[in-house]
């Protein structure tokens, strides 16, 4: 392998960070080797959602996010989340849901519905599903995660009037 | 009041939100997946590409030179380290890397090593294998009779004694043939007002967990330390110290939380291979599969299942024949137990006086199959549940009243004449008709879209006879931590036995820290399969934390507090060590009664210690011009004894009919001559938020197991039986098609439409 080596830096989760990467590791190897395995390498081909990380404000495969590409971006990933020590309303959401089995498309799951919310605080089940339809949950817990965006949107929304 | 017992909330029987969720919805839970070690090399495969042939060459050199690659191994390495690198649950026809001959498209023939993943893969890529093809087998039925022989000879691993006379048997790829005898089903059959045969066919799929098959070896001094997403930590460790020839004590396996299981991580996987390439570089070595090789792994048993009933003018079946050819794929895994151990529940949950089985576990040049969601169940349930419905219409029956009166009940018979208990199986179907509005007019649909609706019935017998065992260490503050080897892997084993241990000992349960398998740490178990750890582990678990209450009871005693005190057990301790000091450990093992099958006739008094029921009811909408189905409502209707945790029962529930959903209408692997063509998820289509039912409802009958622990059985099948037959009968039910095998594609559908008016499909 001739092996093309790069200096990037981006900002992650809101700090800045700067490393040598292989040309070519994805972004999920990037994060791995810092720690974060929220976003994880599943299916591979952009089909699965497990390795979904918003960059710039726009939910993306990891999987097949070239690290070199996110060179100068912003970066958020699950663990941005709670960073606060606080769960995210979407988060709790999905606990009190019961919206997890094993939970390995969970962290995917769950920046789907963060952006969905902030793009539509009110979506009806048809728009959720279709929003969803991009991320896969082997241990099928659809119905779950249907209602816990529903409960999630009716706690938010009920904040925003408090 | 109950001595020491402070809490009067009851533990079980409430929703206690999993015990993890916090990690997992943070992403921040550990699994396999996860790991890194430091020095940690990684692994990647070479696979055969032909489908049965004689290894000629296998040149590694262009690997081996590859800057970066630390080692390439063969076949040939393994057995500089062991000499008989052969490994399986069942027989020990697997090896760790081919030797001599190649039994699929996809065996492994060579592992490179590099500290670098991506260099690993490139010279996996260079690596050049040459061979003699053989003759392949891909076919069930034909795999009985056919010349091609996948394995020489068979060799059964000695663990289960009804496959020791197997031992050395050559030309033939019969793995095992198991019958069950009872009655006369010849004079029934000639006796008989009606008639009816069938066949029905299931296609090959598989689990696509998640997180992909991952396991680690870290060698040590003579000894190694296996992290790996298994399903049967204790079976790893039995099989790797075998393989090696060393005490179990020389190997430690640890699992942490699975991304999904549902059967692929079963007995011995990956483990071998980076055990054995640990040991030869000395460093710790990872296998991550990729989705497209995990359909090279363990896929779930295609089967041609022939069914025939009489049937007498009563609507009462008096005998049933079955014959199940079960397609293992090139080595066995754990086929022939769900030859045997579903084979004798294959006439189905029915009162029937004569009865015959032949099922045969049979190897064929596929990529391996063992258990997934059910062990074998779903593929039987699929075809006595689709005849069953034909037996009705037959006879001009309705369905549910053909049912109710041929199902077994309390104190019934079963097949083997082992007498049916705690199996609500007329509540089940009673709920399920309830619940459709069986007796109502059911709105038929008009122009292109016709409505359907139908119901089927399965059981299952829980794997008999398996151990588990359990250790509740008691601190001196009164907080609890559990030991065990039950694996989560998204079922809530965790939650579900920490409520055990909360309920018995007076505790919460969202206080109980669960030590996940390692087996230095952990007792034994069997393995976290066919949904027993429910029932064993739960059983384990409750003896050991009414261990742990007696001898805190004496404590108590020791130091003169009242018989049925209420003093906290923190306080017990105290007034014991005059300070926060001390433990009290308590241990539970738990092992059924259980009767072997005759040989022969496979009767037995005692086959099982528990039968799980499921139902499923489906009302669909066909388009007639597409052959599309859309599922307007399924129903899943459960025995599952006392559910300890009912929201992550009703999750199980949805989750294993959902799977069973896909394997219904649109999941197969396409095979070309052995080579899976559709090993990814592009191709490969696993149920997604747009397959979910319109309405789907899961819904739990009131039972108690008795000999369960707190009432309670298994679960995480009982949702996937009833599903596919369902369909195909609501299918007939709409359009007057009868569709025999899996999957229930629109296409099959169109197809059959278009017989039905006489038009030919172009093409
Ligand atoms: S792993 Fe990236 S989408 Fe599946
Ligand atoms: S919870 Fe297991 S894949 Fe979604």
């Amino acid at each position: 392998m001739t092996e093309v080596r790069c200096d990037i830096a981006f900002t992650l989760n809101g700090a800045p960070v700067a490393l040598n990467i292989g040309g070519h590791e994805n972004i999920v190897d990037v994060l791995k080797r810092l720690g974060l395995s929220g976003a994880r390498e599943s299916c591979g081909q952009g089909l699965c959602g497990c390795c979904t990380v918003i960059i710039d404000g726009v939910a993306e495969s990891g999987c097949l996010t070239l690290a070199q590409l996110v060179d100068g971006r912003s970066v958020q990933t699950i663990e941005g989340l709670d960073a606060d020590g606080a769960l995210s309303p979407v988060q709790q959401a999905f606990i009190d849901a019961g919206a997890l089995q094993c939970g390995f498309c969970a962290p995917g799951f769950v920046l789907m519905s963060h952006q969905l919310l902030a793009a539509n605080p009110d979506p009806s089940e048809a728009e959720i599903r279709d929003y969803l339809s991009g991320n896969l949950c082997r241990c099928a817990t659809y119905p779950e995660i249907i209602k816990a965006v529903r409960l999630a949107a009716s706690r938010m929304r009920a904040a925003q009037a408090a | 009041m109950n001595e020491i017992r402070s809490i009067s909330a009851k533990q079980v029987g409430r929703d206690v939100p999993r015990l993890e969720s916090r990690q997992k919805v943070t992403g921040r839970a550990e699994y396999t997946h996860n790991i890194t070690l430091p020095g940690m090399l990684y692994a990647k495969l070479c696979r055969s590409t032909v489908a049965h042939g004689r290894i000629l060459s296998i040149d590694v050199s262009a690997a081996r030179d590859l800057p970066g690659v630390h080692a390439v191994y063969t076949g040939e390495t393994i057995r500089t380290l062991i000499a008989e690198p052969y490994f399986g649950p069942a027989f020990h026809d697997q090896p760790i890397l081919a030797i001599g001959k190649v039994h699929f498209v996809g065996e492994p023939i060579a592992v490179v090593l590099a500290a670098d993943p991506y260099v690993a893969a490139e010279a996996a890529q260079m690596i050049v294998a040459e061979y003699e093809e053989l003759p392949a087998v891909f076919d069930e039925v034909e795999a009985m009779t056919s010349a091609a022989i996948v394995h020489e000879t068979l060799k059964p691993a000695g663990t289960f004694a009804d496959l020791k006379h197997l031992s050395g048997k050559s030309n033939t790829n019969v793995a095992l043939d198991y019958q069950l005898r009872r009655g006369d089903t010849d004079a029934a059959f000639a006796a008989a007002e009606h008639v009816f045969e069938h066949e029905f066919h299931t296609q090959q799929v598989m689990h696509t967990p998640l997180e992909p098959m991952v396991s680690i070896a870290e060698p040590g001094d003579n000894c190694l330390t296996i992290y790996t997403a298994s399903q049967s930590p204790s079976f790893v460790c039995t099989e790797i110290a075998r393989l090696f020839g060393w005490r179990e004590n020389q190997v430690r396996v640890k699992v942490p939380y699975l991304g999904g299981g549902f059967g692929a991580k079963l007995y011995i996987k990956l483990e071998a291979l980076v055990a054995a390439a640990a040991m030869l570089a000395r460093r710790p070595v990872k296998l991550s599969l990729t989705m497209e090789e995990q359909f090279y792994t363990i896929t779930k048993h295609a089967s041609t299942f022939r069914i025939k009933s009489a049937v007498n003018k009563d609507g009462r079946i008096t005998a049933r024949r079955c014959e199940i050819f079960w397609n293992g794929g090139a080595f066995a895994d754990i086929g022939p137990r769900v030859t045997q151990k579903s084979g004798f529940t294959s006439p189905g949950p029915y009162d029937i006086d004569n009865v015959s089985v032949d099922s045969y576990a049979l190897y064929t040049n596929r990529p391996p199959a063992g258990a997934l969601r059910g062990f074998g169940i779903p593929q039987l349930v699929w075809a006595y549940e689709s005849h069953t419905d034909l037996l009705a219409r037959g006879i001009g029956m309705d369905a549910v009243e053909f049912r109710r009166r041929n199902l077994l009940r309390e104190g019934r018979p079963q097949a083997t004449g082992t007498l049916m208990h705690d199996a609500a199986i007329i509540e089940v179907l009673d709920k399920t008709a309830e619940l459709m509005n069986w007796t109502a007019p059911f709105e038929r649909g008009e122009g292109v879209i016709r409505r359907g609706r139908a119901i089927a019935i399965g059981f299952k017998a829980v794997v008999a006879p398996t151990t588990s065992g359990a250790i509740v260490n008691l601190s001196a503050d009164g907080s609890a931590a559990l030991y065990m080897s039950t694996v989560d892997m998204g079922q809530g084993s965790d939650t579900a036995m920490a409520q055990i241990v909360a309920e018995t000992l007076g505790l919460v349960a969202e206080r109980v820290k669960v030590v996940h398998p390692d087996t230095d740490v952990t007792p034994y178990d069997m393995a976290t399969l066919g949904s027993r750890s429910t029932f064993h582990m739960g059983n384990a678990v409750k003896l050991a934390s009414l261990h742990a209450l007696e001898q805190l009871g004496a404590m108590a005693r020791e130091v003169g507090l009242p018989e049925g005190t209420n003093y906290e057990i923190r306080d017990i301790f105290l007034k014991k060590y005059g300070m926060q000091a001390g433990n009290i450990i308590g241990v539970g093992s738990y092992v059924p009664p259980y009767t072997s099958p005759q040989k022969g006739t496979g009767l037995s008094d005692n086959v099982t210690p528990f039968w799980m029921v499921g139902a499923a009811g489906v009302e669909l909408s066909v388009d007639t011009e597409t052959g599309h189905v859309t599922i307007d409502r399924l129903i899943n209707v459960a025995d599952v004894g006392r559910p300890l945790n009912p929201a992550i029962v009703a999750t199980q529930l949805s989750g294993a009919a959902m799977m069973q959903l896909g394997f219904t209408l649109f999941e197969n692997m396409d095979l070309d001559h052995g080579q899976v063509t559709n090993a990814s998820l592009a191709d490969y289509k696993i149920p997604g938020m747009h397959d979910l039912p319109t309405v789907m409802d899961n819904v739990i009958v009131d039972n108690n197991q008795q000999n369960g622990p707190y009432g309670a059985k298994g679960v995480g099948e009982t949702a996937t039986f009833g599903v596919s037959p369902a369909i195909a009968n609501a299918i007939e039910d709409a359009v007057g098609v009868r569709l025999t095998s899996l999957p229930l594609t629109p296409e099959s559908v169109l197809r059959g439409i278009r017989a039905l008016r006489g038009e030919k499909l172009e093409g």
